[in-house]
């Protein structure tokens, strides 16, 4: 036995629901572990049943060598675990939160004093010491959180999805903040939802669906692909259409846009010879690079989907009477003294992807909500298709079509009476109102589930529900807040295969995401941090302006940290 | 690095934590305040000034069908007494339709036939009282005062022409411990009651829910502290700030609202703890078993808020409802709770009386808890 925790054959089942599937592996002691999987995967299943919240249904788990369904208590004086929303208390004051948790965990006198010193150092939490745990940012919180876990020095530490909602600065220095910790001898687990932070683990545990698909160092994982990634680069005017026909090669295992270059993932008899004709037709060069560890993933799953979108092929190209799809100008909203946007302004063409990136409360949906007609803006102006939203919005909203986070279907209506009530919403009626709920149903293949309700729905089926939902109306600009967040790679792949066909068809799209290497899948994007956008470029052009000052950018999350640091030194504040 | 060890003796320090950062946390939540202090003195002023259950000038209609003095002196004495307003009339049917339309709640109808009636001595009613069944309160407080009425000018009449008093038995209510039966007197008292459910039963199903709801109770139970420490923690607090508000209340209702307390204060906050312990209690069961403040919200005010309204005898008395449902009032607590403070507050101190609510209280109590207890762990999928 050499591990720090053992994990045998360990299952738990919710009703039927197998959450975990028969499990079995070790974590190193002093290593950060990353827990890496989508959604609904089992990460926060398998992290409580490590701190003794739950119980295996079947096999055990043990910790220091301690059953940890046997010795709850002791297991709980010697792991740290922060959950999801970091257990903090927002009316207590960071001090009173620290103070709690010293008291909890029994900690008094010098060891105290000590232990606090130590910790609002390496926190840097030291002068909002007085600050009402609900007023940090979300960086700070998860701060606080990492605090009051490490205060009963545990040898383990688990952290539940560390880094949601926080900004790329703040997530940098938690990075920073655990790897000093490591190497101090605490294990780590580390768990998310972003397959690129498995990258900066020394082993990952991939699950899927409950199951167990990799445990172990992730390069390992990636290594199983060397040579398998391949970018087509050049001067690519449908670098979407290419896309399409380069994912119905037959030996093509995945492929996804990257700023101005495609990424395809061949199978394992590794044969390029296909794509290096796709790549000579189109006057691209097709290199191999590095493989990524999402590339690895979706080729563990079996790969990705096809790239023909159905929905795309049946819809009629979208005439435009307008020449900009959305313009903005100077766009504010302010709740109280809180503004939520700060002078926004950007104009989106016909017919393109534009993202909008940032952390959250950066003030993306708040701006989506505006153009969507939603939200009255402050001061500034919006224009959706040509049509002011002041004057006449109810014009301009049947021309858009909005799939807000969370999908927003009816959780108590069928899948089928959601279509009919969307369909209503956006003024269908007649012959028109059956034909469309018709086509979504096959081109999504709801039929069988139209009876059921939507909360019931794999999130696949509930995402192309929504997609579905959206679409009815053939709007010609879509707005997409934050579609994917919580969904599998595949999914993904899948959603943006329809994505991209209804831009073919001169959709322009508007999304949000904070999955940095979505951003690459749009034409522009527009970074926002603190209600600001603080750039707006293609991705590849926003990568080489962070990169001017001489830093290392090998993501859009380097180039995101370099914007944000560059914006804090430009605010005076950092 | 050895395994620190979490010392049993530290358990104090622990609760002593718990409590300190839930009051914390009740003095920065303005729903808190809201609950725990605005809307008791709402309560409190509502049930002293705006709600009364006294009568005082029921509207009636009398019906004048005989011109004789007699017949319209009685007519006079029943407009002379200040828990009628009088509506005159010559016949029947112009008042029955205002009884029916609602404008009156009932007639008093002097026959014809009233002085042959009158000096015949039968046992046949001299006049006829039609009341509004609607309101089954008001029709036998009508009637009730209409015999008493005709009863009084009736002795005074047969005095005045020299007839000896017939040996009839005649009622004379005299109402013990509240003179006046000013309902005020035994409403505010059981306000207090209500006031206490909501800041034990509701305040507390809504603080627990929300630590599951925000995440904050899964941090908690994953450190070192024990869940009876978790339970205490909660209890206190509440248990200190219910008594505060009885403190509160009762200086209000003696100072304000003129209710005497004719009992001792060591009574009343004996029994405020007693009945605080059930009404925790289930605050703590719904929460533990609810979690979520939704939920809790609605299961506080259907177990604990309503009963404590309808069948504590603070509105309704027990002894008027049917055997089932007297049954049922043995288990709210506040039934006992109301009955008592009423007691301490109206008559003075009879402590077998209290014992016997404050067992009964404490029995209900430790079902709760015993229920809590077991549905508390220190695990997220029990």
């Amino acid at each position: 036995m050499n591990g720090v925790i053992e994990i045998r054959s360990v299952s738990k089942h919710f009703g039927s629901v197998k959450a975990l599937d028969n499990l079995s592996c070790s974590i190193k002691p002093g290593t950060l572990t990353g827990l890496v999987g989508p959604d609904g995967a089992g990460k926060t299943t398998l992290m409580r049943m490590m701190t003794a919240l739950m119980v295996p249904t079947a096999g055990t788990i043990s910790l220091d060598g301690h059953d940890v369904s046997k010795q709850p208590e002791l297991i709980h004086t010697i792991t740290g675990y922060m959950p999801q929303r970091f257990g903090l208390y927002e009316d207590l004051a960071v001090i009173e939160n620290l103070n709690l948790y010293a008291e909890l965990q029994g900690l008094r006198g010098k060891e105290r004093i000590t232990t606090f010193k130590r910790l609002l150092h390496f926190t840097r939490l030291s002068p909002f010491q007085d600050r009402l745990a609900g007023k940090l940012s979300g960086g700070m919180k998860q701060k606080l959180g990492l605090a009051c876990a490490l205060m009963g020095k545990p040898r383990v530490l688990l952290l539940d999805e560390p880094s949601v909602g926080v900004d790329p600065v703040s997530r940098q220095d938690l990075w920073k903040m655990v790897g000093e910790l490591t190497s101090d001898g605490m294990t780590v687990v580390w768990s998310t939802a972003y397959l690129d932070e498995a990258e900066r683990c020394e082993d990952v545990l991939l699950l899927n669906n409950g199951n167990l698909e990799y445990s172990g160092p992730p390069r390992e994982l990636t290594s199983r692909i060397a040579e398998r990634s391949y970018t087509l680069q050049g001067d690519m005017a449908d670098r979407r259409g290419i896309l399409a026909e380069a994912l119905e090669l037959p030996d093509v295992r995945d492929g996804v846009i990257q700023g101005e270059a495609l990424r395809i993932v061949l199978d394992r008899e590794n044969d390029p010879r296909a794509l290096k004709a796709l790549g000579e037709s189109v006057n691209a060069t097709v290199t191999t690079i590095e493989p990524r560890f999402e590339d690895a993933f979706i080729d563990l799953l079996g790969g990705g989907p096809g790239g023909r979108s159905a929905i795309a092929e049946k819809m009629e190209p979208v005439e435009a009477a307008f020449a900009e799809a959305v313009e903005c100008s100077r766009l504010t909203k302010s709740f109280g003294s809180f503004t939520a946007t700060d002078k926004v302004s950007f104009t989106v063409k016909k017919s393109e992807i534009f993202g909008l990136l940032g952390p959250n409360g950066a003030g993306k949906s708040t701006t989506f909500k505006m153009l969507c007609g939603l939200l009255k803006p402050t001061s500034g102006e919006a224009k959706v298709v040509g049509l002011n939203l002041r004057s006449a919005a109810s014009r301009a909203k049947r021309q858009l079509g909005y799939m807000a986070q969370k999908f927003s279907l009816y959780g108590l209506l069928s899948v089928r009476q959601n279509l009919d009530f969307f369909s209503g919403v956006y003024e269908l009626s007649g012959k028109l109102r059956q034909q469309r709920i018709e086509e979504m149903i096959e081109t999504f293949d709801l039929q069988r589930y139209l009876k059921d309700s939507p909360d019931t729905l794999p999130l696949g089926y509930k995402q192309r529900l929504a997609l579905a939902c959206a679409l009815m109306h053939r709007p010609a600009v879509l707005f997409l807040d934050e579609p994917t967040s919580g969904v599998d790679p595949i999914t993904r792949r899948e959603f943006w295969t329809h994505i991209n066909g209804l831009v073919r068809k001169g959709v322009t799209v508007l999304v949000t995401t904070h999955f940095m290497d979505e951003a690459e899948y749009c034409d522009r994007i527009a970074l926002m941090y603190h209600a600001k956008v603080i750039a707006l470029d293609t991705p590849d052009q926003i990568k080489r302006q962070a990169a001017t000052n001489g830093r290392n950018i090998d993501s859009m999350e380097d180039a995101f940290i370099a914007m944000v640091e560059a914006a804090d030194v430009r605010a005076g504040d950092v | 690095m050895e395994t620190r060890r979490v010392w049993k003796s530290d358990c104090f320090r622990r609760i002593f934590s718990l409590i300190r950062k839930e009051s914390l946390q009740a003095v920065r939540d303005p729903s808190t305040i809201l609950i725990a202090f605005i809307l008791p003195i709402i309560l409190l002023f509502l049930f002293a000034y705006a709600v009364s259950l006294d009568v005082r000038q029921i509207r009636i209609g009398v019906v004048l069908e005989n011109d004789t003095p007699e017949a319209t002196e009685l007519a006079a004495a029943f407009g002379a007494t200040r828990y009628f307003a009088v509506t005159p009339a010559r016949h029947r049917h112009e008042v029955a339709q205002m009884v029916v339309s609602g404008e009156l709640r009932g007639f008093i109808a002097i026959p014809q036939d009233f002085d042959a009636r009158l000096s015949a001595n039968t046992s046949s009613a001299a006049i006829q009282v039609i009341t509004d069944g609607v309101s089954p309160n008001t029709a036998n407080f009508i009637s009730g005062y209409a015999q008493g009425v005709l009863g009084n000018w009736n002795a005074a009449r047969l005095s005045r022409i020299g007839w000896e008093s017939p040996p009839v038995i005649s009622l004379e209510p005299r109402f013990w411990f509240n003179p006046e039966i000013e309902s005020r007197r035994f409403l505010v008292p059981g306000a207090i009651a209500i006031v206490m459910t909501i800041i034990g039963t509701m305040l507390t199903a809504l603080v627990v829910a929300r630590e599951w709801e925000r995440g904050t109770y899964e941090a908690i139970i994953s450190t070192p502290i024990g869940r009876i420490e978790i339970l205490l923690g909660k209890l206190l607090p509440y248990f200190g700030l219910g008594m505060g508000a009885t403190v509160c209340c009762t200086i209000l209702a003696t100072t304000l609202f003129d209710v005497p307390l004719r009992g001792s204060w060591l009574a009343l906050l004996s029994l405020s703890g007693c009945f605080l312990v059930p009404a925790l209690g289930q605050g703590l069961m719904i929460s533990t078993l609810t979690k979520n403040q939704f939920v809790a919200a609605q299961a506080a005010l259907f177990s604990g808020f309503l009963p404590a309204f309808m069948l504590s005898g603070f509105l309704y008395e027990i002894d008027s409802m049917p055997i089932l449902l007297q049954m049922i009032t043995r288990i709210v607590p506040a039934s006992y709770f109301v009955a008592n403070l009423q007691t301490v507050f109206l008559t003075g101190d009879i402590w077998p009386q209290f014992f016997r609510g404050m067992a009964a209280m404490l029995a209900v109590g430790a079902v709760f808890f015993t229920i809590t207890a077991a549905k508390t762990h220190k695990r997220l999928d029990l």
